[in-house]
């Protein structure tokens, strides 16, 4: 299937949930979705007889300037057509529903996500950071993060 | 518990009730110092006495912030970076993210480059397998097929030294060809090295992956049922030994690779050659075949790559990506490898996420070693192939 007729197809469904497909000519067009019901949009795109995506790729965070960014890269194995979902949640309340409980792949995608942007999914069931130490303060890869001078004693920046 | 002992006493046999008394759980820090770790992986493993009941991976030892470091480098610095993800198959760490600049940019790469580039992604795949079924051979306890194996993955690291100056991280490929042109006696090498893989192969057969004492070690443990692979999106050997005929090289072919005829080993249920689909042995088996397959794609690209023509020209003197974003995925040598890329059309990326495979891998750990003896969970971990470099980045 081809973005267009997803995007048609998740429109009756879902309605307004489903903002815009953005085109992009020289990559992969995304389609934005209301963060408050990716849950069910995710499900059915798992669950639906002709989407069929059993394979979640890949699941990244980013810093969009004002608001953060939760992107979703879905891949059917036995359609073998893939789809990029975003989601914008703001940042003063970076919470978005977890998808562990459709692909457990998510499990780690998201911890990472949490660890290096800071959005925060709710109903994970161990939410803690992954690549950085357990005790590190902040989110590496916002735009306007800091470096600490110090972390235990040692000097942090080279 | 009085009446307990007396009855044991009357009818005279030991009845020991386990369910009476508290069995003690250890909990053991496998790593981050351990070879049988392949890198700097803690495993926080809970033990009732040898049986695994539960286990925690902490990552992270190895991070180098490679997504931070992207964003502060322009497009062409970042190809050593990717290089040192998965440090022992770097060339096809590179492919992946080559394309994903070339599709944002909108460059066009000549046949030459393409199929020379699947060359030298294929001598990489070839060198990456040798290295697992000898490391995956060394965790059972077999020395010597390590020491067999280094002779032929030298081989590879010397052709590959040969185009590109460096033994291990290449920084090979650039958007719109590869950095050096083709070396004279590059098709004779590849000839030679194909001959001595097969040869390495067959004795590697005999002395390692059918000996009886390593079946007894690798098969039926490790279980990773076809559902639950595809569930935890495992890709590459460990979803293939599972049943899983996935590979992006015949899903989505990228590159030159419609150009080559090739076949898929992959492990399905009820067409085992020994134990069953989804153990440690069949993911094992996989790279066996593998190499094989590798060795037919290098033939056919001995005779596809043309004497004329230059592999340096298409390089683009200013590099110029347009904003845009692109996910572009190649068969790393552990499987599905892609990178996130975000433009924003200045000279540095806004944002590079790489999907690391053996990452992805490394999470079906805990699922698929519970149960199993504490000398069986290296085996698990041997056979899934990470390397720690992916994995934390």
């Amino acid at each position: 299937m081809t973005i267009q007729e997803i995007y048609d197809l998740l429109k009756i469904h879902f309605n307004d949930d489903i903002k815009e497909i953005t085109d992009i000519s020289n990559g992969d067009s995304f389609i934005t979705v209301n963060p408050a019901n990716i849950f069910d949009i995710l499900q059915f795109c798992r669950d639906y007889e002709t989407l069929d995506f059993d394979y979640l790729t890949l699941i990244s965070g980013m810093d969009s300037g004002e608001n953060l960014g939760v992107v979703y890269h879905l891949y059917s194995m036995k359609f073998k057509h893939s789809i990029v979902i975003k989601a914008f949640v703001p940042k003063e309340s970076p919470n978005i529903q977890s998808v562990v409980y459709l692909w457990r792949a998510a499990d780690w995608h998201e911890r990472e996500a949490f660890d290096l942007i800071g959005v925060v999914f709710d109903g994970h069931p161990n939410l803690i950071r992954i690549l950085c130490p357990y005790d590190w303060e902040g989110h590496p890869l916002r735009k306007d993060y800091v470096t600490p001078q110090e972390y235990h004693g040692m000097k942090v920046p080279y | 518990m009085e009446n307990n002992l007396e009855n044991t006493t009357n009818n005279n046999k030991i009845n020991i009730e386990y369910s009476q008394f508290d069995s003690e759980r250890m909990r053991l820090n496998a790593g981050p110092q351990h070879p049988s770790t392949h890198g700097v992986l803690r495993l926080e493993v809970e033990l009732d006495g040898e049986i695994v009941t539960d286990i925690i991976p902490h990552l992270g030892y190895l991070h180098r912030c490679f997504e931070k470091h992207c964003e502060n480098s322009n497009y062409n610095q970042i190809v050593p970076f990717v290089d040192r993800l998965d440090y022992v198959s770097a060339i096809n760490n590179e492919f992946p993210y080559v394309m994903a600049v070339e599709k944002l940019a909108g460059i066009e790469v000549s046949e030459k480059v393409q199929i020379l580039r699947a060359m030298c992604a294929e001598i990489n795949r070839i060198a990456n397998h040798l290295l697992a079924i000898s490391a995956f051979g060394l965790d059972s306890g077999a020395f010597t097929p390590l020491l067999f194996l280094f002779r032929e993955r030298e081989f590879a690291l010397g052709i590959l030294e040969k185009l590109s100056g460096a033994r291990l991280l290449y920084n090979y490929f650039c958007p719109g060809g590869v950095r050096y042109e083709i070396y004279s006696d590059f098709k004779k090498d590849v000839k030679v090295f194909i001959d001595s893989v097969r040869l390495a192969m067959k004795e590697m057969e005999d002395l390692l992956i059918f000996n009886d004492i390593f079946i007894k070690r690798t098969e039926k443990i490790g279980l990773l049922p076809k559902e639950v692979a595809i569930n935890f999106a495992c890709s590459g050997p460990v979803a293939r030994g599972s049943g899983i005929n996935f590979d992006i090289r015949k899903s989505a072919p990228y590159s030159s690779y419609d150009k080559f005829d090739f076949d898929i080993p992959v492990v399905e249920p009820g067409k085992e050659v020994v134990g069953v689909s989804g153990d440690c042995w069949s993911r094992n088996w996989v790279r066996v075949k593998e190499i094989e397959e590798s060795c037919k794609i290098l033939e056919q690209g001995i005779t596809l790559l043309p004497d004329e023509g230059s592999v340096t020209d298409g390089i683009p003197k200013k590099l110029k990506v347009p904003a845009g974003e692109v996910y572009c995925k190649a068969e790393n040598t552990k499987g599905e490898l892609g990178f996130y890329l975000v433009s924003n059309g200045s000279d540095k990326p806004e944002r590079v996420r790489a999907r690391a495979t053996s990452f992805v891998n490394l999470a079906i750990l805990p699922s698929i070693s519970k149960g199993y003896m504490f000398a069986d969970l290296i085996m698990i971990l041997g056979s899934i192939d990470i390397v720690l470099g992916e994995v934390d980045r």
